[in-house]
């Protein structure tokens, strides 16, 4: 019955065991029920609304900039700014004794005017924060698409064809995944920051944002591959999908419209804990220098910009960490009430309620 | 045997004799304790011959010596030579192709074994077995010196390095006359060593010395013991004069932070590496008088490829040279008091140096402010406005910052530039070899020794662009055939009249820098944090602080 069931419902994306539990309540479809639970998870939500803010506020970089009047990507070591009508340097020097060494400027905090300070360039790092936060955003929401993508890809190919296909994938995942991971992206990084990557047609050039993407997107794969191929093995197994193959459904449907709804839930669940774990190491990257590329930002090259100031501006380097521990805290807590909602036994007990 | 004694206790006689009395009762007063220096990493090899670094050559002061060595003295004075192992200068004959000096007797190395003519002519010829960094250059006048780098393995020096046992003495004979060769012959790389030290890199082995102090223990990860060397008497105060405490602890792997904060605390006497910029400020206002301020015969510079576009085209390279703020640079570095402004080859002060700056406002003997017009009408004139730069830079804090900022400079007079940061490690042979097509990078020469031609013939001769090679020296590949015979007479004219050849540097010097082969940047000094008990604190313009002249008690 559950079968020849699963076989009609085909294609609206409903996993099995969550029809058992919303059959009682008619009105409220699976995605209704998980959306309502999310809704009454406060902290996931304060952390989603949390989230949303730097993003907006990364995306608002260019205005800020401009609002400001400071170019945050060119040395302005002469720069005089106005505090209280009297003019201050960016860039002061030590007028006791030997008079050794200049100190930027320390945080201001005037919206537009220095609000955090200068870095050892004389730049605005609260206009830097907010366009490094912007390259960081990019890059983990970029690389986290790219990781989705190909460790699905992979994930349903070997769960799905067995065998030969089966083995060599997922080889070349443990391959993968015996590196340890920083270890892989910087290997990767230094062999590529100099002179870029060029592979056939395609040719991406050093400094571009590209190649963290693409770094970072490679070595987590098998991250999520490996789970995907799991429940695409159990899925293949399934009476439904038995069912397809002897009514004859071609392998690319019964993979298109059976099983990767079936998996749906799971790569969801993905989104914001990759990209937690994408922002961290996209930052390490950064910071060790073989990530974004001067004078562009992001929140590690500014820690790493910070490091030189930590004694005279803390401020410089703690900020941006700041800013990375607080974005990877508001996905991770995010991501924990999506799986809680998402999660089917989650569901069956909701049913119970 | 009892020659050698007697020898050994009139030495120790004349020597005790030739003690100025305010060194005498100094000795006395201060001699002993443990200097305790910091640096972040070991210099690399031990072996003198091999090793060309700053903190290697400052360590091997009072370690090894050489037939003569540069004067153990402060100021100007430091850049002479003295008679060291050998008893006197040498007698020169033969046009200027024939030194003789005369060995001293009495002297052991730190292992027992007597200094003999035998080490004097093994030394000279393991400068060529182990392919020293500087056998091709420095020492490649040497008659046989051409068999020796053709052939290491068998290098005898036949004729170039002589021995005569009877009358004590070594003869160098070389091709053609060089008014510099005692100045490399003062340079650890051309020190002497025991005759049986084996013909490869020592690395971590250290080898037996005759100064005043040897190298007992090192670790390249922890760090280096330097002790007295028991057979040591002093024979030449102003050459290797007896130093004051008797161990030298160098340790290796703090931080740079760490050292100043362990230099503050007393824990620790001196740091090698640069002072952290973010400390500048509280040391030069707290510490005044634990620091010391050094003028260095160095240069920091932008080699820019004249061999590719843009920069093949000499407008564009002046185009730079305007657009550059030397001030913003000599901020970057830490202010007025560690840097100053320059737009020439030859550092303040060297030999041939005569004010000029011709890429300025107001062009004159200095440099006043940048000419970002006259810049950026060259870049037009020169037909290379919106070509891309990428400009080459070490990865370290200071170099990052120049490189940001020249991309600034570049990005405002037309050009698309990018910086690219490389591990300090790499970045100086990258920089060197034609194939990674480097357009523009930044970098720092220090002198090996006080001649023009250490900078000008060095870095830009022709002789010294090799394609393909890590060790191409001239990264702007600049080869002016006018300029290169010039240099050739200005070098042949030295043996004879020094003082008409600095002249003709100077002119040399001007022509080079209005080519704009490479834009001249800062010229660095050298800034010393010493602990508070650190006594009579001397710098050698050669070899920086003379760390046993100091003391801690």
């Amino acid at each position: 019955m559950r079968g020849l069931g699963a076989v009609t419902n085909r294609g609206r994306h409903i996993p099995v065991s969550s029809q058992v539990a919303a059959m009682p309540r008619k009105t409220r479809g699976p995605w209704a029920v998980a959306f309502a639970k999310l809704a009454t998870d406060r902290a996931a939500m304060a952390s989603l609304a949390v989230f949303l803010l730097i993003v907006l506020a990364c995306f608002s970089a260019p205005l800020y900039a401009k609002w400001a009047g400071t170019d945050p990507f060119a040395s302005t070591l002469d720069a005089v700014i106005q505090i209280d009508g009297a003019d201050v340097p960016v860039m002061e020097q030590s007028t006791e004794g030997l008079g050794l060494g200049y100190t930027p400027i320390g945080p201001t905090w005037r919206l537009g005017n220095y609000f955090l300070g200068a870095d050892s360039q004389g730049r605005d790092v609260m206009a830097r924060l907010l366009y490094g936060g912007l390259n960081s955003l990019l890059i983990s929401g970029a690389a986290t698409i790219f990781t989705l993508i190909f460790g699905t890809l992979a994930g349903l190919i070997a769960g799905y064809f067995g065998g030969v296909t089966d083995t060599v994938l997922s080889r070349l995942l443990d391959v993968l995944w015996a590196f340890p991971i920083y270890l892989l992206a910087i290997s990767l990084s230094i062999v590529t920051i100099a002179q870029g990557i060029s592979i056939g047609p395609i040719e991406i050039q050093s400094g571009s944002l590209w190649l963290p993407i693409i770094i970072i997107g490679i070595v987590y794969v098998p991250y999520v591959a490996r789970p995907i191929r799991g429940q695409v093995l159990a899925l293949r197994h399934s009476e439904f999908v038995h069912a397809a193959i002897n009514l004859g459904v071609p392998g690319w449907r019964i993979l298109w419209r059976d099983i990767l709804p079936n998996i749906t839930t799971t790569l969801i669940v993905f989104v914001p804990l990759m990209m937690a774990l994408n922002m961290l190491t996209e930052s390490a990257l950064s910071f060790l220098s073989i990530g974004v590329q001067p004078p562009a930002a992001s929140w590690g090259t500014i820690i790493q910009d910070g490091q030189a100031l930590l004694y005279t501006r803390p401020l410089v380097a703690l900020v941006p960490g700041l800013a990375i521990a607080v974005s990877v805290m508001a996905l991770n807590v995010f991501g924990d009430g999506l799986r809680d909602a998402l999660d089917p036994r989650s569901k069956v007990r909701l049913g119970r309620d | 045997m009892k020659k050698v004694l007697l020898a050994a206790s009139a030495a120790a006689l004349l020597a005790g004799s030739w003690l100025a009395p305010a060194q005498a009762e100094y000795l006395k007063e201060h001699r002993g304790g443990t200097i305790r220096l910091l640096a972040r990493s070991a210099a690399g090899t031990l072996d003198p011959h091999i090793n060309y670094t700053d903190q290697g050559w400052q360590m091997y002061q009072p370690i090894y010596d050489g037939l003569v060595a540069f004067r153990k003295a402060e100021g100007v004075e430091g850049f002479s030579v003295v008679p060291d192992l050998a008893e006197a200068l040498p007698q020169v004959s033969n046009d200027g192709k024939t030194f003789t000096f005369k060995l001293r007797k009495g002297i052991k190395f730190s292992n027992g074994q007597d200094l003999g003519l035998k080490d004097v002519v093994a030394s000279f010829q393991r400068i060529f077995k182990i392919s020293g960094p500087t056998s091709g250059t420095f020492y490649a006048g040497i008659v046989g010196a051409d068999k020796c780098l053709a052939d290491a393995k068998s290098c005898t020096l036949e004729g170039g390095v002589v021995a005569d046992e009877a009358a004590g003495t070594i003869t160098i004979n070389i091709t053609k006359p060089d008014a510099e060769l005692l100045y490399k012959l003062a340079l650890p790389h051309a020190v002497i060593l025991p005759a049986d030290t084996p013909a490869e890199d020592m690395g971590s082995k250290p080898i037996p010395s005759t100064g005043a102090y040897m190298i007992s223990a090192f670790d390249p990860n922890k760090g280096m013991t330097v002790s007295r060397n028991p057979n040591f008497k002093q024979w030449s105060e102003e050459a290797q004069p007896d130093g004051y405490p008797d161990v030298v602890q160098y340790d290796f792997g703090l931080s740079e932070e760490a050292a100043v904060t362990a230099i503050q605390n007393g824990e620790a006497d001196w740091m090698f590496d640069a002072l952290p910029s973010d400390r500048l400020g509280e040391l030069g206002s707290k510490s005044m008088d634990q620091l010391h301020i050094s003028p260095l015969s160095a240069w920091w510079y932008a080699p820019l490829n004249t061999r590719l576009a843009p920069f093949d085209n000499e407008k564009a390279r002046q185009a730079v040279a305007y657009a550059v703020d030397r001030n913003t640079l000599v901020k970057l570095f830490g202010g007025k008091v560690l840097a100053s402004p320059v737009c020439q080859v030859l550092p303040p002060d060297f030999p041939g140096h005569e004010d000029y700056c011709s890429f300025t406002k107001n062009p004159g003997a200095k440099w006043s402010a940048p000419d970002v017009d006259k810049a950026k009408q060259l870049v037009e004139e020169s037909g290379t406005k919106g070509q891309k730069v990428t400009i080459i830079v070490e990865d370290t804090a200071i170099s990052r910052s120049i490189g940001v900022y020249l991309q600034s400079v570049l990005t405002n007079i037309g050009y698309v530039a990018d910086v690219k940061p490389i591990s300090s490690n790499l970045q100086f042979t990258y920089i060197q070899n034609t194939n990674n097509k480097v357009q523009m990078s930044v970098t720092q020469w220090y002198k090996d020794y006080p001649a023009a031609s250490d900078f000008l013939n060095i870095l830009f001769s022709c002789a010294s662009y090799r394609e393909g090679s890590d060790a191409s020296i001239n990264i702007s590949g600049f080869c002016d055939k006018d300029i290169d015979a010039q240099m050739q007479k200005a070098l042949d004219l030295g043996v004879t009249d020094q003082k008409a050849a600095d002249k003709m540097w100077a002119e040399i010097d001007r022509q080079v820098t209005d080519k704009a082969p490479a834009v001249g940047l800062f010229t660095p000094k050298r800034l010393d944090f010493v602990s508070k008990r650190i006594g009579n604190f001397k710098f050698n313009p050669q070899f920086n602080w003379i760390v046993t002249q100091s003391w801690v008690q």
